[in-house]
């Protein structure tokens, strides 16, 4: 069976404006790509642990060493605004 | 009567060592080339012309003066989601369109490094979501073979380059098949190596625990010499595994004796194009005359790895998208605060499957549906490694289809991305796994489009696979070029 999806509570979590032509039409294909994607539970056994990479690393250390990074001028480069040095934002804080 | 930008690299590397022919020559060529088809065939989506003459210039003095690795000279293209210093890099995203990289990835930084030449960036399926390249904020690539048809995706753009003759060779990436498949539909060489093989610094990231960097050439020996330039250990990526650098083009022509190749069962089934098939089976024919012993195996579980892949690369993907927030890089729509001016940015910036995949990520990792779908997907993972393990066993390679079809007409697929995930059915287990494989052409199917046969390795198995695709390269002697080259 599709999977019914709260369109509106996910848009919000991914920080994502949609048409509500946008939000129609995923609401149909989410659904029958999450009833082809639910298959995984047929097989999933509670014995089978998971896997997050296939070739697992952990602990990749280096020496801590001083080298060149990129230079001011070079990180502002992409900024749609920029003040005093820093990436500028509209308001973050709720006012009253 | 072929010109220089039609011979592969090892070729052109002979001529510029014997200096017959100069890599500003070379260059001018694949130039030519380019004006000559791009305008149809649609693959770059932003030339370098100034910057190649210059490092043409620079390859020709290098080599005069006697040294000449195998990449100095030789004109590359790379597919844009590739970062390249002072060079627009745009993921085929209207959201990254005027983003401007201010340092290298690791294997431009080698390339480079060894003398090479950097033609422009190819188009590519937004953030390399997609396996037809239709989903470009910048347009569709069309094949070499037949315009009116895809190249494949996500790396369209680099795999018609390569196939076009406007490059020599090419990088692309591949998360589900993005270098196999588009490979296989244009009749190119397309090796994915195993996870961590190659480093990813500056490579913009879409599924992390998946994304791999391949390669698009003309021979299996050019894939091994590229190989050579780029793979091996990075300190700039956790990721990128304790690999020296090497040589991958020695023992290329060690013979297959001895060799137990294993014919998955489970990609011969349903859906698979009879034309498919037919050359697959002629491939593995010439697989048992050149002495290796063919025996079927089995993936049991390889009909779970695509609801796993689709579960799993999309819930990286939201997770990896997040850092396009209009604030650091990329498109700004105003907003009343930061919230909407986010929001706003993002919904303005993305393509429609770009937002289908940060939703359905979006969707499996909220609260109440991890454990369900992320979590179950990761399990499923799990039992794909298990499948290669037990098959590895008993065999040394496995062989299969590269892709079910040959390539389709632009805009068939693309309201049902159901079928459109389809595509990638047979390459998504090498990358739940790691596992190193390549597609070659195997020969043209009964409307002259071409076919790609798969060859799958263990883990680092890379000269194993390099060398059997060799021998069977040779053993079909795939000679077939697109009309549109002999037209140019």
């Amino acid at each position: 069976m599709p999977v019914e999806i709260d369109i509106d509570h996910v848009a919000r979590l991914a920080r994502l404006e949609l048409t509500e032509q946008e939000k129609a039409r995923l609401r149909e294909q989410l659904g029958a790509i999450l009833e082809h994607a639910a298959k995984v539970g047929e097989v999933a056994a509670e014995d089978v642990p998971p896997t997050a990479y296939a070739i697992p690393r952990s602990n990749v250390l280096r020496p801590d060493e001083v080298t060149p990074s990129l230079t001011l001028a070079e990180v502002l480069l992409n900024a749609p605004e920029v003040e005093d040095d820093r990436f500028k934002v509209p308001k973050i804080v709720e006012v009253e | 009567m072929s010109e220089l930008c039609d011979l592969t690299a090892s070729e052109l590397g002979a001529k510029l060592r014997a200096r017959e022919v100069s890599s500003v020559e070379i260059l001018d060529s694949c130039l030519a080339r380019i004006d000559a088809v791009d305008s149809r065939v649609e693959a770059f989506l932003e030339r370098t012309d100034d910057l190649a003459r210059e490092q043409a210039r620079a390859a020709d003095e290098r080599i005069a003066a006697g040294d000449a690795p195998p990449a100095a000279g030789i004109p590359l293209a790379l597919k844009d989601v590739l970062s390249t210093r002072g060079v627009t890099t745009t993921c085929g995203s209207k959201i990254l369109e005027t983003y401007v990289p201010p340092f290298d990835c690791t294997p431009w930084e080698r390339l480079k490094a060894d003398g090479g030449v950097l033609l422009g960036k190819t188009n590519c399926d937004e953030f390399a979501m997609g396996s037809s390249n239709e989903n470009s904020a910048f347009g569709p690539v069309h094949n070499p073979w037949d315009l009116s048809m895809v190249p494949g995706g996500s790396s369209g753009g680099s795999a018609a380059a390569v196939a076009a003759g406007e490059a020599v060779w090419a990088l692309g990436t591949d998360t589900g098949g993005s270098v196999r498949q588009p490979a296989s539909l244009s009749g190119v060489v397309g090796f994915k190596p195993t996870y961590g093989l190659i480093s990813r610094y500056g490579l913009i990231a879409f599924a992390s625990s998946l994304d791999t960097i391949g390669t698009f050439t003309r021979s299996v020996r050019d894939a091994a010499a590229l190989l050579s330039v780029i793979a091996g250990k990075d300190p700039m990526d956790a990721t990128s595994l304790d690999q020296p650098r090497r040589d991958y083009t020695e023992g290329l022509d060690d013979g297959l004796e001895g060799l137990r190749v294993g014919v998955v069962r489970e990609a011969f089934g349903e859906g698979v194009e009879p034309g498919v098939k037919a050359s697959v089976q002629t491939a593995i024919d010439r697989l048992s005359e050149l002495g290796a012993t063919v025996s079927e195996a089995s993936l049991p579980h390889a009909d779970y790895a695509l609801s796993a892949y689709y579960l799993i690369a999309p819930s990286e993907a939201s997770s990896n998208l997040a850092r396009y927030d209009g604030v650091r890089y990329g498109l700004r729509v105003d907003g009343a605060d930061s919230v909407e001016m986010m929001t706003r940015t993002r919904g303005a910036g993305f393509g429609a499957e770009v937002k289908r995949r940060i939703m359905l990520g979006t969707y499996a990792l909220s609260a109440g549906y991890f454990e369900a779908y992320y979590g179950q997907a990761q399990k499923v993972r799990t039992l794909i490694i298990r499948d290669y393990e037990a098959a590895f066993a008993e065999v040394d390679l496995l062989v299969s289809p590269t892709s079910p079809t040959t390539a389709f007409p632009i805009g068939a697929k693309v309201d049902d991305p159901l079928a459109m995930y389809l595509n990638d059915v047979f390459t998504i287990p090498a990358n739940l796994s790691g596992m190193p494989a390549i597609s070659i052409p195997s020969g043209l199917d009964e409307a002259g489009l071409p076919v790609g046969v798969q060859l799958t390795g263990p883990v680092l198995s890379e000269p194993i696979v390099l060398g059997v695709a060799n021998a069977l390269e040779g053993a079909i002697g795939f000679e077939a070029r697109p009309a549109l080259i002999a037209a140019a």
